[in-house]
């Protein structure tokens, strides 16, 4: 078992290395010229190089991604220059490791940057989680063991619709309506256990968690119905029954059991998707999230902000990769692990 | 519903009853394209310690009537008619709670594939200690040392350890035996056992066999036995029922069925076995064409389209008529659901030197051999 682990993180290091390269070269190969992107219109041959060398732009892609795993590792200084140190040591920032770079347009390290953004995201995705496991295994249970019936018919189409509506228009429609139309909630604005307690920040999640775990719980519904449906035909379930067990114990003991497992799976994976940030969600409700930085990132060509959060997303998804397999192994005995 | 008297065997004395007595039974499942006719009129008797071989083509009803008998259709559309009498009580007239309380306890079943029947996340002693405990208010070590003696009776090495498995610990043919053990835990009057050998080893079917036989003299349980496989049944079973589409087409003592079977399909199903000291050029006969449509089963005779005798019998009478289940020229016991009027000399004259050439001089013999 620890064997196991220590091997898994061991790969999941190596993916994040690889990774990591693949980005960088993504990047790298960009047609966007960063030197004479942070230098500006009326900058000359001569200012851009200068630019360039200053920021180590000119420097090879290897000695870059080095001097990028190097920061990771050890922590680095922008710009990394040794007359500027002597000369003027107020202009220089040190970047502390793990230091995934410094964002020239954000005029902070990505470090820090996701430091500040992702207890938003964080808050966001536990609280969607929580919302569409519950909701949406209880009702497509529920759906399951009533098949066939209005409840079942009314709970696959309402998934159906809710599947079908676009994220940012459900989050606007609750936005408007919800919150400023009839004022059943505040209007959403994103307040830290810190700043409101845990009740101001739970309440201020509400809409934006709901928005988020709507999609997902709907996907949820149908994907549970089904997986219960299917695991209600298995021989085992037919000999459940033949035992004259009550129909409770065939349910929940039975075929419950089997059919539970793969969704397992499934939220582990939709989690680790959501620790990237939930990039429509907090863009509707201007929730200061990681999706939103990544979509400012992008916008503004903010290289070591994007591969940061790349990178941090990677490492959630093998992350929970491991996680996934390990309870894998502790719900069903014929997975062994090795 | 039933052509009997519905309470004929419940004022009976149940000494004289037989244990098992099953009347016009009919399974129909309404599906979109119409009603599918799984068994149709299905009618025998078991007594206690007897065994019944049921012999058929997959979708033939034997299957679907084991589960009736079980009481699993109840909860599905299917529909069902007739009677089903198991010691005095019409299974097909008591509340699910009470058909509940019956399963496992007064009737039971194994089924085919042992590795798909147990639930693969529990371990085996859990699962027949669960058997258990439903009719039983015991604890759970009591039930756990009652599911060790079951693993010990059924052969089970080592069963205080082999307990603690989960059934994809366990070879096919211990699955299996744990099966029987889970099956007989409660000692029932009827165990139905569903191709109990089709997904085993050759090897171990004749122990799985065995070990069935063993213990349905020991718990002086009835047997129905469900087979394609009419080595199982010359082994295992008192008396054969033959189903075709859902019907009873031949039904008799077990040896006088395979040895003077005086239905075509019958022949068929004999033919179409291998026979071990036969000559290795020989071929197997299959049975030509497949089973008939539940759906719009043929008119007739549902056997006639495939049929290679149908010629011999005057008239169109195999196409028009469903031919009755009576007795033939060999006495009482002996019913088959066949137009042809001397099926006897057709046999002795036809089949049995294609399946049997030495045995084809000698009848007599062959009811020794077989």
């Amino acid at each position: 078992m620890l064997a196991y682990v220590i091997r898994r993180l061991f790969a999941g290091v190596i993916m994040l290395i690889v990774m990591s390269i693949v980005t960088f070269a993504l990047f790298f190969a960009s047609p966007i010229d960063q030197a004479s992107f942070i230098c500006g219109k009326n900058c000359s041959a001569a200012q851009k190089k200068q630019t360039a060398a200053a920021m180590g732009y000119d420097d090879s892609f290897a000695n870059q991604w080095a001097d990028f795993a190097k920061g990771v590792v050890q922590g680095r200084d922008y710009p990394d220059d040794p007359k500027l140190r002597e000369t003027a040591p107020e202009t220089i920032v040190h970047c502390e490791a793990p230091c995934l770079g410094y964002s020239r347009e954000r005029g902070d390290t990505v470090t820090n940057l996701i430091k500040d953004t992702f207890p938003v995201s964080f808050s966001l995705a536990v609280s969607a989680f929580i919302l569409w496991m519950v909701g949406g295994v209880l009702l497509g249970v529920t759906a399951a063991l009533k098949k066939g019936s209005i409840i079942d018919r009314g709970l696959v189409g309402l998934s159906l619709i809710a599947y079908a509506f676009p994220t940012f228009f459900v989050g606007l429609v609750l936005y408007k309506f919800v919150a400023i139309k009839w004022g059943l909630t505040e209007i959403p604005r994103y307040t830290s256990i810190a700043e409101g307690g845990v009740g101001g920040w739970l309440s201020s999640l509400t809409l934006p968690a709901i928005t988020l775990a709507l999609f997902f719980m709907a996907a949820y519904v149908r994907m549970t119905r089904s997986y219960v449906i299917e695991s209600f035909q298995e021989d085992y379930v037919r000999t459940a029954r033949s035992k004259g067990l009550p129909e409770r114990t065939v349910t929940y003991k039975h075929a419950l059991r089997a059919a539970l497992t793969p969704i397992v799976t499934m939220a582990g994976l939709d989690f680790a998707g959501l620790m990237g940030g939930a990039i429509i969600t907090e863009s509707v409700f201007n929730y200061p999230g990681m999706g939103k930085l990544a979509v400012r990132a992008s916008s503004d060509f903010d290289l070591p902000t994007t591969v940061g959060l790349v990178i941090l997303l990677a490492t959630f998804v093998i992350l929970a990769n491991i996680i996934v397999d390990l309870l894998y192994a502790v719900i069903d005995p014929r997975v062994r692990l090795g | 519903m039933s052509t009997t008297s519905p309470s004929a065997f419940a004022t009976t004395d149940t000494a004289a009853a037989p244990l098992l007595s099953v009347r016009e039974l009919q399974v129909h499942f309404p599906t979109q394209d119409g009603l599918v006719k799984a068994v149709n009129g299905l009618t025998f008797d078991l007594d206690r310690g007897k065994t019944l071989g049921i012999v058929g083509e997959s979708g033939s009803g034997k299957s679907v009537s084991s589960m009736a008998i079980m009481g699993l259709h109840r909860g599905t559309n299917a529909q069902l008619s007739g009677e089903i009498v198991l010691d005095g009580v019409n299974l097909l007239d008591i509340s699910a709670e009470e058909m509940r309380k019956k399963r496992g306890r007064e009737v039971s079943m194994i089924f085919q594939d042992p590795l798909s029947a147990m639930h693969p996340y529990y371990t085996v002693g859990n699962q027949i200690a669960e058997a258990y405990r439903v009719h039983h208010d015991v604890s759970r070590k009591v039930a756990k040392q009652r599911a060790v003696e079951m693993l010990d009776r059924v052969g089970i090495p080592n069963p205080d350890k082999r307990v603690n498995d989960y059934p994809h610990q366990f070879s096919g043919g211990m699955r299996q035996r744990a099966m029987i053990a889970m099956g007989l835990i409660n000692d029932p009057n009827l165990l139905i056992a569903d191709e109990p050998t089709t997904a085993l080893d050759v090897t171990v079917q004749a122990q799985i066999l065995d070990l069935l036989q063993d213990l349905q003299r020991e718990f002086n349980s009835a047997v129905i036995i469900i087979t394609h496989d009419l080595g199982v049944v010359a082994e295992m079973a008192d008396d054969v029922l033959v189903m075709y589409a859902g019907r009873a087409v031949e039904y008799g003592p077990c040896k006088e069925i395979l040895t003077h079977p005086e239905m075509p399909y019958t022949w068929g199903l004999l033919s179409s076995v291998p026979d071990l000291t036969g000559d290795t050029e020989a071929r197997l006969i299959p049975i030509p064409g497949n089973p008939p449509s539940l759906l719009n089963p043929p008119s007739g005779c549902p056997f006639h389209p495939r049929c290679p005798h149908r010629e011999k019998v005057p008239g169109d009478l195999c196409r028009t008529e469903l031919p009755l289940l009576v007795p033939g020229q060999r006495g009482e016991s002996h019913t088959k659901r066949c137009h042809l009027p001397n099926p006897d000399a057709i046999y002795a004259a036809e089949v049995l030197p294609v399946i049997a050439p030495d045995l084809a001089g000698d009848t007599a013999d062959a009811a020794e051999e077989l």
